[in-house]
């Protein structure tokens, strides 16, 4: 019932139609394209199920949204945060409508990331606001602000792209708080004489921030970084870790099977195998167990917290196992120098994905870790080289 | 969860602020408070040197080397030069906040 008035709403902006999609699916697209441009032309050519309907502004249409998720939206939100989907997840820019805002209603500013466009509607139920999308390459707001692109610039285009001046009696534009990195708000009001309130850090306050008179509490301004925070992040960190995986076994096995005479697959493996399961053990010490644990493992710096968690992981490994034979004291040392090193390597890169550490720390950090890192490894590898030699009868 | 100590690059100069309060409205650590028309610091170690402050202060009253706190960027600018940039595959943050 819905599409259908959609569409017919649709067919009276015949006119509009002509720029930018292909021709199937006519009504479906007139209509997409009537709106304003706002929302024609998303992939597969037909409206997705977030769209309810069309708003009618003084300048045009603009796509009214559902403030619930549809299957689909969970599905996106689990392939973004778990693989490379999330960097073509994304909307059109362009100006939105939540309810049935009018003249007086709210303006909310969001990154064209799908993630970051559902998380923020999802948190408007009951509301009747606007939403103005901007071009933000389809990263979230944070990682677009610190880039630029959710930015002034394109914050002042796409407020004059739409005419927000036609649409809206009031002068106020709401920023995500995590965007004022980007937004200079003094020069946004100079140039489109709308005043910029850096709102809530998460969506879900929006609604309390606008029945309080725009007014935050400190909660409201803080940004948290919670167990679950971190535990929805570790697989971005798992995964770029074990991609490197298969590497590293390669050079395992071929360090392991080498003799004299060849290479032997059977002592490739039975020499190899404790190697690659402690490494295993390394990549979750230091993408799984430390961020989850993180204020947990003492020190600030990551790269001591990883080195601990990655001592602790391959300790107990190899003391409950015995997959080292406790006489091989070369094995023991180069299992107890290596591991530690990788699990804290592995536990830096998570500085990127934090709420809470600049760039002067993780400088300070990489400046004294690396050289131990390459020495580390360097030893590691003389003396396997020396445990080599020792197996072959030459030393 | 604080980082590191003492390594924010974080100043401010309260000679030159006037009390507008941009600052407390964009830091996402509290790191500034307000009183008798004066911004200062309460815990400078809170700072992730991200820069909304400075980007943000019209009467040029903070300043602050912002970038990225990756490691991964940082070691890609080490070995080939230029900028640390979050080419490390954007939205890592976490994107619950909108
Ligand atoms: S933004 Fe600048 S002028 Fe305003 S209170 Fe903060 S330091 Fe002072
Ligand atoms: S740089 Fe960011 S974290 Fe540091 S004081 Fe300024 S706004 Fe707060």
């Amino acid at each position: 019932m819905k599409e259908l008035k959609f569409i017919s709403a649709g067919k009276q902006n015949d006119k509009n139609t002509a720029s930018c999609c292909s021709a199937e699916k006519k009504n479906l697209i007139s209509e997409a394209s009537a709106i304003k441009d706002t929302c024609c032309c998303t992939e597969n050519s037909k409206l997705p199920e977030w769209i309810t309907g069309a708003a009618e502004t003084p300048v045009g249409k603009a796509c009214k949204v559902s403030t619930a998720w549809s299957l689909a939206d969970h599905w996106g939100q689990i392939k973004s945060r778990t693989s490379g989907f999330r960097m073509k997840y994304s909307v059109k820019p362009g100006l939105y409508a939540a309810g049935n805002p009018d003249k007086d209603s709210d303006v909310l500013v969001s990154a064209n990331y799908k993630l970051s466009f559902d998380i923020l509607r999802r948190s408007l139920q009951g509301m009747n606001v606007w939403i103005l999308v901007l071009d933000t390459n389809g990263i979230n707001v944070w990682c677009a602000a610190g880039k630029g692109t959710f930015g002034t610039n394109e914050l002042v285009n796409r407020v004059q792209e739409v005419q927000l001046n036609k649409i809206v009696n009031h002068n106020r534009l709401i920023v995500p708080q995590l965007g004022a990195v980007g937004v200079n708000a003094r020069s946004v009001q100079k140039i489109t004489g709308f005043r910029v309130c850096f709102g809530p850090v998460y969506a879900k306050d929006i609604p309390a921030y606008i029945s309080s008179g725009y007014k935050k509490t400190e909660e409201m301004r803080t940004i948290r970084f919670t167990m679950a925070d971190r535990l929805i992040l570790t697989p971005m960190e798992i995964n770029p870790a074990l991609k490197k995986f298969p590497l590293y076994a390669l050079i395992v096995l071929l360090i392991f099977g080498l003799k004299p005479s060849g290479i032997f697959f059977r002592d490739a493996w039975s020499g190899g195998m404790p190697f690659l399961f402690l490494g295993l053990i390394s990549v979750f010490a230091g993408a799984l167990a430390t961020p989850v644990l993180l204020p947990f493992v003492p020190f600030r710096s990551f790269a001591l917290k990883g080195w601990i968690a990655g001592m602790l992981a391959a300790f107990f490994t190899i003391q409950s196992s015995g997959i080292i034979h406790q006489g091989n004291i070369i094995l023991l040392i180069v299992a107890c120098l290596f591991f530690p090193l990788a699990t804290s390597y592995i536990a830096l890169q998570f500085t990127g994905s934090t709420t809470f550490t600049g760039m002067s720390g993780v400088n300070k950090e990489l400046r004294a870790g690396i050289p131990i890192y390459i020495t580390g490894v360097a030893i590691s590898l003389i003396l396997l080289i020396v445990f080599k030699l020792g197996e072959w009868g030459i030393l | 969860m604080k980082y590191l100590s003492d390594v924010t690059t974080l100043k401010l100069l309260p000679e030159k602020c006037t009390g507008c309060g941009r600052c407390v409205e964009v830091c996402p650590h509290g790191v500034f408070k307000l009183s008798d028309k004066k911004a200062s610091v309460t815990d400078r170690d809170l700072c992730m040197e991200c820069g909304a402050c400075a980007v943000n202060c019209e009467f040029g009253a903070i300043s602050v080397n912002s970038g990225v706190g990756c490691a991964a960027a940082i070691i890609n600018s080490m070995l080939y030069g230029g900028e640390p940039s979050c080419g490390c595959d954007g939205n890592k943050k976490s994107a619950d906040c909108c």
